[in-house]
């Protein structure tokens, strides 16, 4: 079978170079077999591209939990190893699927590009459109990532539906309809605190003018500090009360116990009440940082 | 009524001082040496409603600078503006809904999308209602002939293609005002002349207030017929186009043919021989000896034919530059 991007590219260039330039006459490709002909590429290319795409997001998702294979092999050494059933709280069973679990919080609370593209925004000064036309850059952005996630993760149900089937042995089955809406509530909390987390990161740019570095350290940390790498649970006591009181929780540990149920009652009530904290808190960080750093880029800038 | 009054509009920039090689950079580590840059020197002017306006100065003048304060992108160090009636830095919603800014060296429209994507963004940003975004919409394309492109990619389209669709994004919400920065940059000669054509006939049917600038004259000679000329920063002229002709220009061209087939040697005597080819040949004179030196000339030689002319606005204006930025030499 020929490769997909091999026949996505072969019509894109003659289509192209008809269209450019105003001094150069349109060949008279007229008739309705041209026509047709022409709308039948069209219809091929985007047919194509859109399976390009669906390939490699296929792929891409597979690809992210290929390291849970070894995750797995990992964590039942550990439990065997240590000849005991529950560590700080968790079965191997129940390990396997928080793991799984933080992947589902991640596809809420990750935004790819969104410091970084708030700080390119203000180097390369495309951050004015937001100054000229009536509209706010924080409100644009949100509603911009909204869309973003809502088509991410309506394209992921099938491919995570399926993983998650595969792995069905490692849940207890659905947890009952008062849980679910409780973690319905932490995914979209961990959406806004994670947005509103990285929007103040990005806000550093006023300042700095390169984020880069910044961004890596606080991805590698986040990553730790989060819950992503393991339960915040299994870390020694001081660590894990301090943990439990920064925002990062709720990007992945969090909504993950809570559909493990491992928080209940006024603790549930307690963490998302943190949550809807932290979330308001850099709300009010990402904002005050850009009303300050407007100021800077308008006098200094521009 | 003014739509725009700058009053002694001033803006320093302070502008770190970088030394060379690795020495230079570790020493900037920690002491950094700033210079100040006034990039406008207390300007002022006032344009009234349905204006067009051209923004004349060398790179750097202050331009740019002076239409980012009036459009509210930046703060002035001093001075101040109304525009529209609103101080632009406060950034009303109320004004921002009044004015368009276009600067052709930065496009505003999603480059992967259709530009009607894009107008439908700014039908929602700016809130208007769909009838009439459709009305404003179908009069722009049409009138600037690009109905049959809007479904298009935009990094499909050319140069001049575009800029035309980043004209429409930006006249969708009717402004009153439109600050224009270097609309033609890098476009050819017919795309040039297309859009100076289509930026005539949308202010003949909306009398629209413009400000633009450009290094174009032809832009400034199809569009304009008051100038102001900016240099280093300070207004140096403020009128009719045809004024800068009267105030700089001190010399005219004459244009001779002589019917003895050939340039006569004497004719340096005349004034300053500029061209020479064959028969013609051009010669400089002071504008208050023109008629003096024809008379002369015509006594002397038979002439075929004879033009006088005024140099070259484009020459003139570098004229003009250059008074300015000697005086600010001087200074």
């Amino acid at each position: 079978m020929t490769p997909p991007d091999a026949v996505a590219i072969e019509p894109l260039v003659p289509d192209r170079a008809t269209a450019v330039g105003p001094s150069r006459p349109r060949p008279p490709a007229r008739g309705p077999l041209a026509t047709s002909r022409k709308y039948y590429k069209i219809f091929r290319v985007s047919l194509v591209e859109r399976m390009t795409y669906r390939g490699d997001f296929l792929l891409g998702t597979l690809l992210r939990f290929l390291p849970m294979v070894t995750t797995i092999l990992l964590w039942r050494a550990v439990y065997i190893g240590s000849g005991s059933t529950d560590l700080a709280g968790f079965r191997y069973r129940e390990m396997v699927a928080y793991l799984l679990l933080t992947h589902i919080s991640r596809m809420f609370s990750s935004m790819p590009n969104l410091a970084s593209g708030i700080a390119r925004d203000i180097r390369e000064g495309t951050l004015k459109r937001y100054l000229i036309q009536p509209i706010d850059m924080i409100g644009y952005l949100l509603s911009y990532r909204v869309a973003h996630k809502a088509a991410y993760i309506a394209t992921s149900i099938i491919p995570y539906g399926l993983l998650f089937f595969a792995c069905r042995s490692f849940f207890d089955g659905l947890p009952g309809p008062a849980t679910l809406a409780a973690y319905a509530a932490s995914l979209v909390l961990s959406f806004l605190v994670g947005f509103f987390f990285e929007a103040s990161v990005g806000m550093v740019g006023f300042w700095f003018l390169e984020v880069t570095s910044l961004l890596y350290i606080v991805m590698t940390l986040n990553y730790f500090i989060s819950g992503q790498m393991l339960p915040l649970d299994l870390l020694p006591t001081p660590w894990s009360g301090l943990l439990k009181a920064l925002p990062f929780q709720y990007l992945a540990y969090f909504p993950a116990v809570v559909f493990l149920g491992k928080v209940r009652g006024t603790d549930l009530v307690h963490g998302l009440l943190g949550a809807l904290f932290w979330a308001v808190f850099f709300l009010l960080l990402a904002r005050g940082l850009y009303r300050v750093g407007l100021r800077r880029y308008s006098a200094y800038g521009g | 009524m003014a739509m725009i009054e700058a009053e002694g509009l001033t803006k320093t920039y302070h502008v770190f001082q970088k030394k060379e090689g690795l020495l230079g950079a570790l020493r900037g580590l920690y002491r950094r040496e700033f210079k100040e840059i006034k990039a406008v020197d207390h300007v002022s002017f006032s344009i009234d409603a349905g204006e067009m306006v051209a923004f004349l100065g060398p790179n750097g003048a202050g331009k740019t600078t002076t239409l980012k304060m009036l459009s509210g992108l930046i703060y002035p160090t001093a001075g101040s503006a109304r525009v529209l009636g609103f101080t632009p830095w406060r950034r009303d919603d109320a004004f921002r809904r009044r004015f368009a800014l276009v600067m052709g060296q930065k496009n505003q429209l999603w480059w992967d999308l259709p530009a009607a994507d894009s107008f439908q963004l700014h039908r929602e940003i700016y809130s208007l209602p769909a009838a009439d975004f459709q009305k404003t919409l179908d009069e722009l394309t049409e009138l600037l002939g690009v109905e049959r492109l809007t479904r298009q990619a935009v990094r499909e389209l050319s140069l001049g293609e575009r800029m035309k669709m980043e004209l429409i994004a930006a006249l969708l919400h009717n402004p009153r005002l439109l600050l224009l920065d270097e609309p033609t940059i890098g476009l050819d000669v017919v795309a040039q002349v297309a859009i100076q054509k289509c930026l005539r006939d949308y202010h003949a049917r909306r009398g629209v207030t413009m400000l633009l600038t450009s290094h174009y004259m032809r832009d400034v000679e199809a569009l304009c017929s008051r100038v102001l000329v900016i240099t280093q920063g300070k207004l140096v002229y403020d009128g009719p186009l045809s004024g800068i002709v009267e105030r700089f220009g001190q010399s005219k061209v004459i244009r001779l043919e002589f019917a003895e087939g050939q340039v006569p040697d004497d004719l340096g005597r005349f004034g300053e021989v500029v061209r020479r080819n064959g028969p013609s040949a051009d010669l400089k004179v002071g504008r208050a000896r023109v008629a003096e030196a024809l008379g002369a000339i015509l006594d002397r030689h038979a002439v075929a034919d004879v033009v006088v002319q005024d140099p070259p606005l484009e020459q003139m204006i570098a004229r003009v530059f250059e008074e300015g930025r000697a005086s600010h030499d001087a200074a």
